[in-house]
């Protein structure tokens, strides 16, 4: 089977050919350090910061606010790890979620063995955590909120705006992990509130080992990579030219098109919502209908186990992902899933389709027809859809 | 970490074409194991003989591609073996005829081993029969109990 129909595209993207291109120099010929002195280096510096500048207009942030980091988990990490050490006299609170990224969650529970107390607020049945619960766990000792944009499995886009609200009127910094909906969404850091921000290249159609953190000017924040005085003296470790260069691009695509994008995939994703729930028995969708990344589509399958399905897709030519316990090497399903709700039995047929503006109608047919057939031939091997059906039988 | 490059062609070709799925109405043992929490549960139907030889052994699973293989390739182990050759079809046994698991599906291949010993100790049951060195399952099926209180969406 020839067929290739790639709808994991919140896992990573394809490198736009036009970004492949903008990148292609920098790697033998424009190859110089852009931080040395001769005229060689010099056009690079210069392309560097026309770069940064590009994406700093995006967001609505200043160039020198804009710090280039390895990418999303760096950015994470740094945000986090950076306020605790530079606000440790201040405080050893720290406000998060439940559904946050690994890169978030690990982070905070590193620091909770560092003497810093993290709560992991809950979220809705859809996945949205509610502002007003951000402001009551907010103690005096609280030094970070660290929401994210958009939730990588379920697309549930968070109430952003009003959290950078209520983190400003307690003058407590904000951050966001909007690895997943920059690019994606319209955002604007002042309009929202928002101190500090993570983002990738790779989930925009950039290259991978590439990201950045906007730092609001004036925030507190101790270095994470020490060593040269790249990016201002915050982040060591030589320019990545290339990756820059290549992301900008990737931005600059995204920002052009972000509307008709985001008009396309919505059309395409809730034409699969809509066939899959209409047309297979026993599956529901996760997440927010209404607050929603435009290209992603989360399902449960009750009585049959995400991997197997996702075997057979693959066996269909379709590339998606899930959350069951089996695809993480852990026995506990994903702890997004379980944070809106579901018990372990249903959170294990989880399957998550994430679109691109290159997925067409036919592909979310193709994907409906092939889900059709596999559902039903896993549940007629299904014990526990036995057991279902005689009991509604009996 | 992908699933399917990490399968034996054993593997992939008893989950893609699993052998002996189904049920058998009045087995001599049906044994299910697992629990539906952690996200594998097989069941195993024997039928057995008179002379005490698996006549026949069909399965049902929900589980991952390594748990449908093992329930698969359990199945072919136990057909035709007297009661007390099947006892001595373990996990390693069932691992090795599909060329090995990944190290983290090795419980599945445990699980398989737990539904041969579950339908055996289930025929020993209702024949009234004991089998030297057959231990009874440990059965967790019930906390799938919340599973189906769902309602159906």
């Amino acid at each position: 089977m020839s067929k290739e129909i790639y709808l994991d595209n919140a896992a990573t993207t394809k490198v736009a050919p036009e970004v492949f291109e903008a990148m292609k120099e920098y790697f033998s010929i424009e190859y110089g350090n852009p931080s040395s002195a001769y005229k060689f280096a010099g056009n690079i510096a210069k392309k560097v910061s026309e770069a940064r500048k590009a994406i700093a207009d995006f967001i609505g942030a200043k160039e020198n606010e804009i710090y280039f980091t390895g990418g999303g988990s760096e950015s994470d990490n740094w945000a986090i790890k950076g306020v605790a050490d530079a606000l440790r006299e201040k405080g050893n609170h720290i406000i998060t979620t439940k559904i946050e990224h690994h890169a978030v969650l690990h982070t905070c529970e590193f620091l909770e063995k560092h003497g810093f107390e993290v709560t992991y607020l809950d979220v809705d049945e859809y996945g949205r955590v509610n502002p007003e619960d951000v402001e009551k766990a907010i103690r005096p000792e609280t030094i970070l909120i660290t929401v994210m944009f958009a939730n990588n499995e379920i697309g549930t886009i968070e109430p952003i705006g009003k959290i950078g609200e209520i983190a400003k009127s307690h003058g407590i910094y904000f951050h966001t992990d909007a690895v997943q909906a920059f690019g994606h969404l319209p955002i604007n850091v002042d309009e929202l509130n928002i101190d500090m921000l993570s983002t990738s290249a790779h989930k925009i159609n950039g290259p991978k080992g590439i990201g950045f953190l906007y730092i609001r000017s004036g925030v507190k924040l101790s270095n994470l990579i020490h060593g040269g005085a790249q990016e201002r003296g915050r982040r060591a470790g030589t320019t990545n030219a290339a990756g820059i260069i290549g992301f900008a691009k990737a931005t600059e695509l995204a920002a052009a098109g972000l509307q008709d994008t985001i008009a396309y995939e919505s059309r395409l994703r809730d034409r699969l919502i809509k066939r899959v729930l209409e047309e297979i028995p026993y599956a529901r969708v996760n997440g927010d209908l209404d607050n929603r990344l435009s290209n992603n589509a989360n399902f449960c399958f009750r009585f049959i186990e995400g991997e197997s399905l996702l075997i057979m897709l693959d066996q269909k030519g379709i590339c998606a992902s899930s959350g069951s316990a089996c695809t993480s090497g852990s026995l506990d399903p994903s702890h997004v899933l379980l944070a809106i709700g579901l018990p372990h039995e249903i959170a294990h047929g989880s399957v998550r389709f994430t679109l691109s503006k290159e997925t067409t109608e036919e592909d979310i047919d193709y994907t409906v027809e092939s889900l059709k057939t596999i559902v039903e031939r896993l549940r007629s091997m299904s014990p526990l859809y036995e057991d279902f059906a005689k009991r509604n039988v009996g | 970490m992908s699933q399917v490059t990490e399968y034996s062609e054993k593997v992939m070709d008893h989950f893609t074409n699993p052998r002996n799925v189904g049920e058998i109405e009045n087995p001599s043992g049906v044994g299910t194991v697992g629990n539906a929490k952690c996200g594998d549960i097989m069941r195993m139907y024997l039928d057995i003989d008179e002379n005490q030889i698996v006549r026949e052994a069909k399965f049902k699973t929900f589980g991952c591609g390594a748990a449908v293989a093992t329930s698969s390739m359990a199945t072919e182990l136990v057909k035709g073996k007297t009661v007390r050759e099947a006892l001595e079809v373990t996990n390693k046994a069932v691992m090795e005829a599909l060329d090995g698991l990944p190290p983290v599906k090795i419980h599945c291949s445990l699980l398989a081993e737990e539904a041969i010993h579950a339908a055996l100790w289930d025929y020993a049951q209702k024949n009234n029969i004991s089998i030297e060195g057959l231990k009874p399952p440990v059965n967790d099926i019930d906390e799938t109990e919340e599973f189906y209180k769902m309602q159906g969406e």
